[in-house]
């Protein structure tokens, strides 16, 4: 007998004998595992290039081992006595012998910028100590020292060697909110003219906001009309949406850059049209206003097609039901249309939203010092400041700010309903 | 759409006035990539229409921002142009190095995304694929995390891996770039893929990889190069990654760009900026004919 029969038990069986069941489960766990082994390479690509990567830069945001590894010494005093005041003979004796091996690995001055990031002074101070310390050859080391450079007595200064001690910390993430510790060691917010961070953070989020706005203000009408014309005009100005979104991000910049400086395009257009004198030209470029007209632009698609697509499915015989059942133009399009468009805004306002957030190209160019965001921070303490564990420490707080707007975007939206082009 | 004739003069002004309103979006919109063009063709060194241009003087005109393109970095780009002159352009001139580091890198970048990305979305959408959202997340998440952050991560990931400062590095972060569009556009097509067309093929006899080159890749083709392409321009346009891991050896365009704006702006930026607004015109039509390329398998459209 081929195919299935009845076995003398009563349970269905395949041609060869194995139970139905067991030959569904089979073939279930073999497609399930052609699925993974398609995925796999992928997934392994990415958790090596991009997930490792995140995590290994997350790590160092709470680890920084320079002062531990290069003060072994003094490390291993600090973590056995707790600093409550300016310690005495063994500290100084330790704190001598591993500055002189500093200077010879040539390290002391990395050791002086990890302490200079919560003490400022501290970088000359190792150095200029590093350099003078020929003249301590035996004890007592604390006098000697002291008489040698008063500043290392200094409680502020020992707890701070304190905590940079450990090589796991949470001091990164204290500057990253505008945390200090004061000279006992207690956490404390930062002076106010030193608050910077959440300023920068809180000018993030308005501007972005702000952003996303005006898209929401320009896109919508347009989307509306490319929902609704005969597909022969829509398609044509389609392109008008389509090709800014596929030009080069520093080109549309650069454009930015020769519309609104003030010997500029637009300037000279208004001097020309009498709107303004020539001495008169207004600076558009290189403060926030710069960062918001650039990004509004280059944004703009990003709402445009999402809200299209929604657009496109709302029927267009219910707007016209309710106009024949007496709504007024507004009403229909207050209680009808609108509420069916919600989707398209969510999805586009939290997109546009989301990019904006960790903008960093655009508010580089354009944005002057005013219109700078978080992203520009970080790249500072990247590439310039070479503070890797503070800028670690915003990167974390961005990534997990955008990380929140992502999983409401996949709730609201869903990954696999984001349409390009 | 036109409006009804029993229409009110309120909404005929209103009408008058959303027309009028979609019509500024679009200038917004296009106005700036339009007005670069015939800047890139100033004689003077300046970012404004100069009044020899306003007249359509032929003297206002030049190609002296393209030439400069070409002749930046060479080492004698006085002498008479010959075929050693063009051979110290090709071997010297820091823009066409750039190009050339761009097409190569994007070129490697786009066929390793696109691989690796078609196979992950065959696979995701086989309804077997177990714990398919969030696989399908963390394939997408390198569009949504901010760009600062993945260059930071790769900054120190390759520094401690000697990738740093070398093409391999470039073309893996830029292939990690690419792959959610290629995922993105390619599960697209797949929606509307007809899955006993698989069965089919499978019952006359096709090898699971026949089944693959002659029944599934025809139709998910569009889908596929468009993905590409996505991938591609996403490469040639990156320049944060490149700023964090590339030495001047691996110089891109948009890195040439950047420094230029940087550093010392001249209308030369413009010249490259027309070129490549050129060359996205390019790709939006080829996107435009495969769109429409699957819409008429699809039957969806009947012309």
């Amino acid at each position: 007998m081929d195919g299935t029969s009845d076995a003398p038990d009563g349970l269905l069986t395949t041609g060869d004998g194995t139970p139905l069941k067991t030959a569904l489960a089979r073939a279930t766990r073999r497609a399930k595992l052609k699925a993974v082994v398609l995925v796999l390479p992928l997934l392994l690509f990415v958790l090596v290039t991009f997930a490792v990567p995140i995590g290994q830069m997350l790590y160092l945001s709470v680890y920084s081992p320079v002062f531990a590894d290069n003060m072994p010494r003094l490390s291993a005093y600090l973590m056995a006595n707790p600093v409550t005041e300016v310690p005495g003979e063994a500290a100084f004796e330790a704190l001598v012998l591993d500055l002189k091996d500093a200077r010879k690995n040539r390290t002391h001055a990395q050791v002086g910028t990890r302490v200079n990031y919560e003490k400022a002074g501290s970088t000359s101070l190792f150095k200029s100590t590093a350099r003078r310390l020929r003249k301590i050859d035996g004890p007592p080391y604390k006098e000697k020292l002291l008489a040698l450079k008063p500043a290392w007595d200094d409680l502020h200064l020992w707890t701070v060697m304190e905590r940079a001690a450990h090589r796991h910390t949470l001091s990164f993430y204290a500057s990253a909110l505008d945390l200090g510790y004061d000279a006992k060691g207690d956490l404390v917010r930062a002076p106010e003219e030193r608050r910077i961070y959440g300023l920068l953070f809180q000018r993030t989020l308005l501007l972005s906001a702000l952003i996303a706005g005006l898209c929401l203000l320009l896109g919508y009408p347009v989307a509306h009309l490319l929902a609704n014309l005969p597909l022969k005009y829509s398609n044509l100005l389609m392109v008008l949406v389509l090709l800014p979104f596929w030009t080069s991000l520093l080109v549309r910049t650069t454009s930015w850059i020769t519309l609104l400086q003030s010997q500029g395009v637009l300037n000279d257009l208004m001097v020309w049209i009498g709107i303004v004198g020539d001495d008169g030209r207004i600076q558009l470029m290189y403060n926030q206003a710069g960062t918001v007209i650039a990004m509004t632009h280059i944004m703009l698609p990003f709402m445009i097609l999402p809200l299209y697509s929604v657009m496109k499915t709302v029927p267009k015989d219910f707007v016209r039901a309710a106009r024949s059942l007496g709504a007024g133009p507004v009403t229909a399009f207050v209680r009808v249309y609108f509420p069916q468009t919600v989707p398209g805004i969510g999805a586009g306002v939290l997109l546009v939203f989301i990019i904006s957030v960790g903008y960093y190209i655009t508010p580089a160019l354009v944005g002057g010092s005013s219109g700078q965001l978080i992203s520009n921070q970080i790249a500072f303490h990247m590439l310039q400041s070479l503070n890797w564990g503070l800028a670690a420490a915003l990167g974390a707080l961005l990534l997990g700010g955008v990380l929140l707007l992502y999983w409401l975007y996949d709730r609201l939206v869903g990954v696999d309903n984001m349409k390009l082009g | 759409m036109a409006l009804p004739p029993h229409a009110t003069l309120f909404e005929r002004i209103w009408r008058r006035f959303y027309l009028v309103f979609c019509a500024a979006v679009f200038v917004f919109l296009i106005a700036p990539i339009i007005v670069i063009l015939p800047l890139s063709f100033n004689a003077e060194p300046y970012f404004t229409f100069t009044r020899e241009m306003l007249s359509l003087d032929p003297a206002g005109f030049s190609l002296r921002w393209y030439d400069r393109l070409l002749t930046y970095g060479m080492t004698a780009p006085e002498v008479a142009r010959d075929t050693a002159w063009w051979l110290d352009a090709w071997a010297n001139s820091q823009w066409l190095h750039a190009a050339k580091n761009s097409f190569l890198i994007g070129i490697a970048s786009t066929l390793v995304a696109t691989t690796l990305g078609t196979l992950a979305a065959l696979g995701l959408s086989r309804p077997e694929m177990p714990f398919r959202r969030a696989v399908m997340a963390l394939l997408i998440s390198p569009m949504i995390v901010p760009m600062i952050i993945s260059a930071t991560g790769l900054f120190f990931f390759y520094s401690k891996a000697g990738l740093a400062h070398t093409y391999i590095g470039i073309v893996l972060a830029h292939a990690m770039l690419g792959i959610p569009f290629v995922i993105i556009t390619v599960t697209a097509t797949l929606v509307g893929f007809d899955r006993s067309l698989i069965h089919a093929a499978a019952s006359l006899g096709a090898t699971p990889v026949e089944t693959f080159r002659k029944v599934i890749l025809p139709l998910i083709l569009p889908g596929v190069i468009s993905g590409a392409l996505f991938a591609f321009v996403t490469s040639f346009d990156e320049v944060v990654v490149v700023l964090f891991i590339a030495s001047y050896d691996q110089q891109t365009i948009p890195l040439q760009m950047w420094n230029g704006i940087r550093e010392q702006i001249s209308p030369a930026i413009l010249a490259a900026a027309t070129i490549l607004i050129i060359f996205s015109m390019a790709l939006l039509t080829t996107l435009e004919l495969l769109r429409r390329r699957t819409e008429r398998l699809r039957g969806l459209a009947p012309d």
